[in-house]
């Protein structure tokens, strides 16, 4: 099925159309990877939505890529239970596996790698999330061994 | 009373994340139950339980429901807020992940006493797995027929704490940025598609099966008075077992902590208990002989929030602690109204400020002043949530806010639990320069 079809479907879930925009632009994301304007327009347009309106959207939710990311996408939490349990030093082991800063891809575009608020896994800190799975009590020893499964995923 | 297996009762010993498992346990025998009364007498019921909402505010869920215009011509809609994001916080998705069924039976008799056929979960959009298994309850259920005439729509977010703002929420779901409405009008008049609308945390909604098995005059008997039943708390940071404990309201903090949880590991000294998720104002610990209920915590000044528990040991910079707190509040403020879109900016860069060892006594009074004019003044509780923890570090370990400006440095010489952490705001370019 089109995405539009796909779209079109969720929506009838809705009492109100509208409400699929957010579902439609993760549809969107997984298809695409990103959100660029070219998939903005189809999204709105199978919505009946605007453009700007769906560009809106997407900007103010942090699961939306509005720039190209990475084949894969490695966050780590930062928040306070997770800094308090040395969330850090697993931010510095990726930083060392990876070669990227946070907020940085790898220059083969495999891996986007970034820090993130709480992912309400803070008893089974440092939470990392390797696209959208958690990895609980993740300490900087097994950073090296993520690294690799992610990469020998490709 | 000795309840303290409620929400997760069964689950240590069955997959109850299957409807067959969930059903030998007497899992759904509340809905026919329920709907063989009217809508007025399980409202009734409901209040007479006088459960508290575990969401955060702690308002009765039975008077909310009370509250809901039922006479409107309007469907009515029942929502339950599956947004966890609060830091310290991750009960709900506990629940969803091993109890799903108890949540989806509390939905059905929820939305018989609203009268409501349509109900939507919101569940953040990083729980995937939570998601997953959520997803499959509710088809599961469906598919054998539990659910009569009411449907039950499982909604993602997209990453966005404010989410979990009842009316940020409701926005979310109708397709917006997710941005808190002004009230009036209140949700039970007018919420989701403007229709009446009760929001209600995970684990409010899935106590209610319990209501009707044990009867409300027996549940109202458990816990405290003025807050029965049982709840999940989450414990996290400097804590020999972290996890997620359920257990009666009124249960003593520091039992919690050092009998239960195992005490502050490493020898290292307790300095700090953030009792409710991190909005909330601090603990230190001559306080922690506290039930954990809402009442006895709000006497402390404090709140019951989220029944997340972070505990922080004297490794712990308070700077530190309040500048990574507020980072996230500046982060995650929707930006709508200007008191909380400027302040936590001003309150982060008057942290750095502090911490850097570049700031002067008389910045210590600004960082005061720029909290006290938010609060009050703001749209939702987030401009707040972003003011009370640190004004509350500043109160009880003053001492360290002023060291930091004494030495012109923190104190601390980079030994601090928390130095160097890397806030997901710190990518951002900074557009302002700091006040001078
Ligand atoms: C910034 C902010 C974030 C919130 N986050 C949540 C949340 O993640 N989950 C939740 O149940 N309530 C959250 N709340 C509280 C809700 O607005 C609302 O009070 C609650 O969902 C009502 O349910 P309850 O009565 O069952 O507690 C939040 C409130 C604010 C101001
Ligand atoms: S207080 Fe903050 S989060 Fe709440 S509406 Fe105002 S700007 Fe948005
Ligand atoms: S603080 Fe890291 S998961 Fe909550």
């Amino acid at each position: 099925m089109s995405l539009t079809e796909d779209v079109r479907t969720i929506a009838k879930k809705y009492p109100d159309s509208r409400s699929a925009t957010l579902p439609a632009l993760r549809l969107a994301q997984e298809r695409d990877g990103w959100l660029s304007p070219e998939t903005l327009r189809e999204v709105a347009d199978a919505l009946e939505l605007t453009p700007a309106y769906c560009k809106s959207v997407a900007t103010f939710y942090d699961m939306y890529h509005l720039a190209p990311v990475g084949k894969h996408l490695v966050e780590v939490c930062t928040n306070l239970s997770c800094a308090l349990a040395g969330a850090q030093k697993v931010v510095d082991a990726f930083e060392g596996e990876l070669g990227v800063k946070p907020g940085e891809t790898t220059p083969d575009n495999e891996v986007t790698f970034r820090t993130v608020e709480c992912l309400g896994g803070c008893g089974y800190a440092t939470v990392v999330a390797v696209d959208h799975r958690y990895k609980q009590h993740v300490g900087p020893d097994d950073v090296a061994g993520i690294v690799e499964e992610i990469r020998g995923a490709q | 009373m000795g309840l303290s297996n409620v929400l997760l009762k069964g689950a240590d010993e069955r997959d109850l994340t299957k409807l067959a498992e969930y059903q030998a346990i007497g899992g759904y025998a509340g809905v026919p139950k329920a709907r063989a009364m009217t809508s007025d007498a399980l409202i009734e019921v409901l209040q007479t339980a006088t459960l508290r909402g575990r969401g955060g505010a702690g308002f009765p869920m039975g008077r909310k429901a009370s509250l809901i215009d039922r006479s409107s011509a309007k469907p009515k809609y029942l929502v339950v807020n599956a947004d966890e994001s609060e830091p310290g916080a991750f009960k709900d998705r506990e629940v969803m992940a091993r109890v799903p069924h108890r949540l989806i039976e509390g939905c059905l008799i929820a939305a018989h006493a609203i009268e409501c056929t349509h109900v939507f979960i919101f569940i953040r959009g990083e729980y995937l797995a939570e998601y997953e298994i959520l997803q499959a309850a509710v088809d599961e259920a469906h598919a054998a027929g539990l659910f009569g005439d009411t449907e039950i729509t499982v909604h993602r977010g997209a990453g966005a704490y404010i989410c979990g703002e009842e009316t940020a929420l409701l926005d979310a779901l109708e397709g917006r940025r997710g941005q808190p409405r002004p009230r009036p009008p209140f949700p039970p008049i007018q919420g989701l598609y403007a229709a009446p609308t009760q929001v209600n945390n995970v684990c409010t909604i899935a106590t209610v099966p319990a209501i009707i098995e044990m009867g409300a005059e027996n549940f109202a008997k458990t816990g405290v008075p003025s807050a029965p039943g049982t709840a999940i708390f989450s414990i996290s940071g400097n804590i020999a077992r972290p996890g997620n404990y359920e257990l009666e309201l009124g249960t003593p903090m520091r039992e919690l902590i050092y009998d239960i949880a195992g005490g502050v590991p490493e020898g290292r000294e307790l300095k700090a208990v953030i009792p409710g998720g991190s909005s909330v104002p601090a603990l230190s610990p001559s306080e922690i002989d506290v039930p954990l209920d809402y009442d006895s915590l709000q006497k402390l000044g404090t709140f019951f929030g989220a029944a997340s528990l972070i505990v922080v040991d004297d490794r712990c910079c308070m700077v530190q602690l309040a500048l990574r707190s507020t980072k996230f509040y500046m982060h995650e403020s929707c930006g709508k109204c200007t008191p909380c879109r400027e302040g936590t900016r001003w309150m982060v860069q008057l942290l750095e400020k502090i911490e850097e060892g570049r700031a002067e006594l008389s910045d210590l009074d600004v960082l005061r002043s720029c909290g006290t004019n938010m609060l009050g003044r703001v749209l939702c509780a987030l401009g707040e949530f972003a003011v009370y923890p640190v004004a509350s570090y500043m109160q009880k370990w003053g001492d360290e806010f002023v060291a930091h400006v004494e030495q012109g440095c923190c104190p601390f010489g980079g030994e601090s639990s928390l130095d160097g952490i890397v806030a997901p705001s710190d990518a951002h370019h900074r557009t302002v320069e700091a006040p001078a």
